[in-house]
């Protein structure tokens, strides 16, 4: 198979854009290809990550997000969840089918209803609708589970929002730029108990953009590529009661990812990791299930100091997804952070450590059903 | 030219949907509403999966044998409801919980309730993993999910 690596990135902040949608995208797609010099003419095919009717108001929202993201009139595709769209964009040049992919995902989450009236969709109208189910409960059982089985402390899951607020005060493209003491998201209000709301993601615009090339094309658009070295991606059972809620599908996600990748002890390989963690205890339990420690051990990781911008193991050096949250895009906003720590591009919050190897996250549905990994490589 | 800020445009989504239930939840629906609680046995794993499912997951095969499970069980997991968001059908605040019915091998997921849930404390005192809980049904009957209104601690 042939090699493929990242030839350029764009990204948005966070913040609300008075921009529509299909000329918000339009700007960070273009600014990923003039990053490149490429003209999108010359770009082999399009990989689009979107949702539908939830988070954009528009049914078949692919039709409509061909004209910014630049894939009309050419060959492209459409997933849900955006590392996936960038796992299919790897799968084509890879394949030989294609030199350039140009991978964009797209939300203005500034516009939709809240984050729940759209999970609450997810639920099924017969069962789990009508008994209240959406992300944030579904996250809160998985809490409650996560601290008895394990002794994790209510201290330990808001240190998560202090660290990583306290990150994304680096980061010019974060959403939520707020200094917070543990203090304060243990005295934030309880929305479903044991969640407090600043221990919950906002939900945020965001439209990312990633230039993928193969190893013979890649030379021509950038002297820093970034290598793909694995990735893996893995789907639970739909029902949460049907599932062990500590015991999901990230580790296997991880396995097949580490092992196209040829990492054998992740907490020595990996140098950075950005990890979606819509729900601040998730970053220490999936941090668990990647190998980032030991099982239970997501606490002991937290107060330890590591997974800090400046400790040996930093996690989420952007300020993660509680500090940013475009809900489709999250994934490949990982990636692209965890690229630009590669490059050594991430300016204020580029890690004190080098970096050459750096993983990415992506996680959607209830308590975590679905989960991407990528490994990046310098 | 004028500067003048970028309009936003108000819209709304309702259209209307019409989903099958299926035979195996029309069976579970309709047997709720006689205050009995059935799930279906996988012949290959031996799981009790409830609500029923016409095939299980796991070894993805049919299943067709039907059996009636305890109205009582142990709280797997819970959390206590207090968000209020746009299209919340329950009132809140509200108890969700997976329960564990004696006899069945997965998580049911309803909501606790029967007792004041306005303290959080209260709730943490009344509510715990592992605890038991019962069924309450609903004085009537519609033949859906909330026919088993809540159920509530085992004193």
């Amino acid at each position: 198979m042939r090699r493929v690596a990242i030839a350029s990135m764009a990204q948005s902040s966070g913040g609300e854009s008075r921009d529509s949608l299909m000329d918000f995208t339009f700007r960070v797609a273009k600014e990923a290809l003039d990053k490149a010099g490429m003209t999108r003419d010359e770009v082999g095919c399009i990989m689009i990550g979107s949702s539908d009717i939830f988070h954009s108001g528009l049914s078949c929202s692919n039709s409509f997000d061909w004209d910014g993201t630049g894939a009309f009139l050419k060959e492209g595709s459409r997933a849900e969840e955006s590392i996936f769209a960038f796992i299919y964009a790897c799968m084509r040049i890879m394949s030989g089918q294609f030199d350039t992919v140009l991978v964009t995902s797209l939300v203005k989450g500034s516009e939709n209803p809240d984050n729940d009236a759209c999970t609450s969709f997810f639920a099924d109208p017969f069962y789990l609708r009508p008994v209240g189910m959406n992300e944030t409960t579904a996250a809160a059982m998985q809490m409650r589970e996560y601290m008895w089985r394990y002794s994790i402390t209510e201290e330990q899951c808001a240190k998560v929002v202090e660290k990583n607020l306290g990150n994304a005060l680096y980061n010019p493209y974060a959403h939520i730029k707020k200094k917070v003491t543990i203090d304060d998201v243990l005295s934030s209000p309880t929305i479903s108990d044991p969640l407090k709301v600043l221990e919950c993601a906002p939900k945020s615009d965001g439209v990312v953009s990633v230039l993928l090339a193969s190893e013979e094309k890649v030379g021509e658009l950038t002297n820093r590529p970034v290598w793909l070295k694995g990735y893996g991606c893995s789907i639970d059972h739909f029902y949460p009661g049907d599932r062990d809620l500590l015991d999901g599908e990230l580790k296997t996600a991880a396995a097949a990812a580490y092992k196209m990748a040829g990492i054998t002890d992740p907490k020595k390989e990996i140098d950075v990791a950005e990890i979606c963690e819509p729900y601040a205890f998730q970053e220490l339990l999936w941090c668990e299930q990647l190998g980032l420690c030991g099982e239970g051990e997501g606490g002991t990781l937290i107060d330890s100091g590591v997974t800090r911008m400046n400790g040996t193991l930093p996690v989420n050096p952007s300020g993660g997804v509680l500090a940013m949250n475009p809900y489709v895009s999250r994934g490949l906003y990982r990636i692209v952070e965890a690229a630009l720590q590669i490059r050594g591009r991430a300016g204020e919050h580029q890690v004190d450590k080098d970096v050459k190897t750096a993983l990415a996250h992506g996680t959607q549905g209830f308590a975590g059903q679905c989960h991407s990994v990528v490994i990046l490589e310098g | 030219m004028a500067k003048e800020e970028p309009r936003e445009f108000k819209a709304e989504v309702v259209v209307p949907y019409e989903l099958a239930v299926g035979r195996t939840w029309t069976t579970f629906y309709d047997t709720l509403k006689e205050e009995k609680i059935l799930g279906t046995k996988c012949r290959k794993c031996g799981r009790v999966f409830v609500p029923p499912r016409t095939f299980c997951p796991r070894c993805f095969e049919e299943m067709d044998e039907w059996v009636e499970v305890a109205q009582e069980g142990v709280v797997e997991t819970w959390a206590l409801i207090n968000m209020p968001f746009y299209g919340q059908q329950l009132e809140i605040p509200f108890v969700s919980a997976q329960i564990r019915l004696d006899g069945s091998d997965t998580g049911f997921t309803h909501r606790i309730g029967g007792f004041d849930l306005k303290d959080f404390e209260t709730v943490r005192t009344r509510v715990k993993l592992g605890s038991r809980v019962r069924t309450v049904w609903s004085k009537e009957k519609k033949g859906g999910i909330l026919d088993i209104d809540y159920f509530e601690p085992v004193k």
